[in-house]
């Protein structure tokens, strides 16, 4: 083992001595350190994430993005790019939602923002997958219908398509489901 | 006593031994007999035909070539771990192009080539293409710097290409006809995988490479290839034993789905599935025939197909050995994978929202991994991402598999303690090394003291490599590592509180490693410089992205306290390297 030599500015000896004790024995209360939560003071900081919390449920907005690190996590760029560019596709210029049908092996895209109202849309779909939605009213939803529209929203909750207004669809929806009929019963704002 | 009584082996004819020396292929093994004395180093130099090298600065091709005349099949690895995760600038190194140079002017007879993180340009693969008449077998992992022409080079010119596997490169892709560059004639194909190619490729050229590769077991296939294509490729190589699927996204009839599932039937020697980036979950079911057979699966870029999806799946692949899968399955589904994948040996699970924009709870748990522990007694080696941790998992996990050979634990959050407890995870962490007595490699996250490098330092005895980050509180958690840890070959640290007193304080140690890799910690400038001064036969690099030349000309006179932003260093024999870019100075 080499000899470093003398304290010297660039070296403290101390810093090098070991000894047999666990860290910290002669200093006492290394047993507090272990208790401390969060981020410690001689440790370089890195951005703090700053989140609203909401003590009365969710919010309109989106919370803040969480400020990022980089290189953090230890995940291929190859890999993140890859994950990424699904998110981005539904996110960038004009409104790309995926579109799945149940039953139906492949995913289509469309681009809400071409629509105007529910009922192009409508026709949209139901050309695309060859299915027939049947009337929507308010209280019961898309009833009798063997395919129902759905959609998720912002929120990650599942909606019937037609239950909001058209502009906050557009705003909130991040991807559309026709389910079969008999799944779709718990959703509406009937139920 | 005669002599040769004593020590046949000497006595044997050279061809013997030679004949001998064959069964032994570990490069280790090999390089221990050529130290055994001149005769066996000479004779062991002329019959080694693998050559395995870790850092391709730590020799040059010439001095390779002049030791083993006949190679045949080379590794190369280019730049630090940590490029993977862009810490490294694109133009740090790496460059294979001297490598194939050298090679070629010495006519070796270069079989097989695999290369990990290095730069490959198009005129690199097209030399090799010209250079090597018996050129077999092309890997290229995580590599970048070439184009889809350079394959078209390798398709054209490579004769006998039995295997061309592109992993997860970053090629630039033209959208040529580099498929149709195969000829006719070449029918000896036996793996061909180009998932990571962006573009369009000419389908009817594939298929009539696949029908006429009768040879053909592993073929992946990237985005481009729809379903009746797959449909088609299937057909025509029912023999498959290992696939990777493209995308389901363009439309398709239902009779379509139902011959793909007809020619997936067929498949019955599949055993590996893989690929899945663009699919509707339905698509997972055209498998189920097959998936009993599975020893394999990645569905880690499978973002589309939801969790019960998942599940339901996995839940039939009873033969599993290794399965990689995003935390969209959740702890419910990492306990289905317990309690049905039984031979399970290796598992990653991916973060599917890695900066956790979504804020959604289905990601795993301390609560899945310590299912999968219990569940599956072969495993053997594991990358988990999660959210929170716990120590009393950690100890039931080391408790439950005492054969871990890699761990490999992120939690995404950096400092992130015990959840329950609050406490650092020194004791979890301590608990895995000192259970599994064979673990190899390891990762360690969340909330750490200097403690669980004692731990590490004092049971990690057969560690070769460690990866640290956001971890430790004094140089002596790096000391406890560096004097603890005999077969530590690699050791990466980000964002610790290690400094020139524990990086300085055996120099011998880094002769032992290949390589030691420091970013954001708290060595300077001046302790980089004595240890560069100390040890001649290593390449002490800092590297400093946003300085040019003359700020850092200025900043090399002014203050050797600076800290340094990324040091990484390395042994070599062959002294510093002319190709490094402004922003790497070589000390």
């Amino acid at each position: 083992m080499e000899n470093v030599g003398v304290c010297d500015e660039f070296v403290n000896l101390k810093a090098t001595e070991l000894r047999l004790g666990l860290p910290g024995t002669e200093d006492g209360g290394e047993e507090e350190r272990q208790k401390v939560s969060c981020c410690k003071s001689n440790k370089r900081a890195f951005p703090e994430t700053e989140k609203d919390i909401e003590s009365t449920g969710k919010t309109e907005t989106a919370s803040p993005p969480k400020a990022q690190i980089v290189g953090w996590p230890p995940v291929r760029s190859y890999r993140k790019n890859n994950i990424q560019t699904k998110k981005n596709e539904s996110e960038g210029q004009g409104m790309y939602v995926k579109v799945s049908m149940d039953g139906a092996p492949y995913l289509r895209k469309i681009d809400l923002t071409v629509y105007k109202q529910y009922p192009e849309l409508m026709k949209l779909l139901e050309n695309m997958f060859k299915f027939s939605v049947g009337k929507y009213c308010e209280r019961e939803g898309y009833k009798d219908s063997e395919f129902v529209p759905t959609y998720e929203d912002k929120d990650g909750d599942w909606m019937l398509v037609g239950d909001v207004p058209w502009e906050m669809f557009v705003s909130s929806c991040k991807r559309l489901r026709i389910m079969k009929g008999s799944e779709a019963k718990g959703l509406g704002c009937g139920v | 006593m005669n002599k040769a009584l004593k020590f046949p082996m000497n006595y044997f004819p050279e061809e013997v031994i030679e004949h001998i020396f064959d069964f032994i292929a570990s490069h280790r093994d090999r390089n221990s007999i050529s130290l055994v004395s001149k005769s066996w180093h000479k004779i062991e130099r002329y019959s080694r035909h693998q050559v395995f090298i870790g850092n391709c600065y730590a020799i040059s091709p010439e001095r390779l070539i002049r030791r083993f005349p006949c190679l045949r099949s080379l590794t190369l690895k280019g730049k630090p771990h940590f490029a993977d995760f862009n810490l490294v600038p694109h133009e740090w190194g790496g460059f294979l192009h001297p490598w194939i140079d050298a090679l070629s002017k010495a006519r070796v007879g270069l079989e097989e080539l695999r290369l990990k993180r290095m730069v490959v340009s198009d005129e690199s693969l097209e030399l090799l293409s010209r250079s090597f008449v018996s050129f077999k077998s092309l890997v290229l992992v995580s590599c970048d710097g070439f184009t889809t022409d350079g394959l078209a080079s390798i398709a054209a010119n490579c004769r006998n290409l039995r295997e061309l596997d592109l992993q997860e490169n970053e090629i630039d892709d033209h959208r040529g006809q580099w498929l149709n560059c195969f000829p006719d004639s070449c029918t000896t194909l036996v793996s061909l995988n180009f998932a990571c190619l962006k573009g369009e490729i000419n389908l009817s050229a594939l298929e009539r490479l696949v029908a006429r590769s009768t040879n053909l077991k592993s073929l992946k296939v990237n985005r481009a290839v729809p379903l009746d294509g797959l449909t088609r490729l299937m057909s025509c190589a029912p023999q498959l034993v290992d696939l990777g699927v493209g995308c389901y996204e363009n439309e398709a009839e239902p009779e379509s789905f139902a011959s793909l599932m007809a020619a997936i039937k067929k498949c019955t020697l599949l055993r590996s599935l893989s690929g899945f980036s663009e699919v509707a979950s339905v698509c997972l079911t055209a498998f189920y025939p097959i998936c009993e057979n599975l020893t394999s699966l990645n569905l880690s870029y499978a973002a589309e197909i939801q969790g019960n999806h998942l599940i339901e799946f996995v839940q039939f692949c009873k033969r599993l050995q290794l399965l990689w899968i995003l935390d969209s399955i959740g702890d419910k589904g990492l306990e289905v994978v317990a309690s049905s994948c039984k031979e399970l040996q290796e598992l990653r699970v991916f973060p599917s929202d890695p900066h956790d924009e979504e804020d959604n709870n289905t990601a795993v748990t301390e609560v899945g991994l310590v299912a999968i522990s219990a569940g599956c007694p072969k495993l053997h080696s594991i990358l988990y991402f999660c959210k929170q941790m716990t120590n009393e998992a950690l100890i039931t996990v080391a408790k439950n598999c005492p054969n871990f050979i890699r761990f490999r634990l992120c939690i995404l959050e950096p400092n992130k303690p015990d959840h329950i407890t609050s406490q650092s995870l020194d004791e979890g962490f301590g608990a895995i090394v000192q259970s599994c007595k064979g673990l190899r490699r390891l990762s360690v996250s969340g909330l750490l003291t200097d403690k669980v490098f004692l731990y590490i330092g004092m049971y990690a005895e057969q560690l070769e490599m460690l990866s640290i980050a956001f971890a430790g509180d004094t140089d002596k958690g790096m000391l406890y590592v560096l004097n603890g840890c005999k077969k530590l070959r690699k050791l990466e640290i980000r964002d610790s509180p290690f400094g020139n007193a524990a990086l300085l304080a055996d120099v011998g140690k880094y002769e032992t490693m290949r390589s030691l890799w420091m970013s954001s910690c708290e060595v300077t400038l001046g302790g980089c410089k004595r240890l560069a001064r100390n040890a001649p036969w290593l390449n002490v690099e800092i590297i400093n992205e946003n300085e040019n030349e003359n700020g850092r000309m200025e900043r090399n006179e002014e203050d050797e306290r600076e800290k340094v932003d990324r040091l990484y260093l390395y042994r070599t024999v062959v002294g510093t390297r002319k190709d490094a870019p402004p922003c790497v100075t070589i000390l």
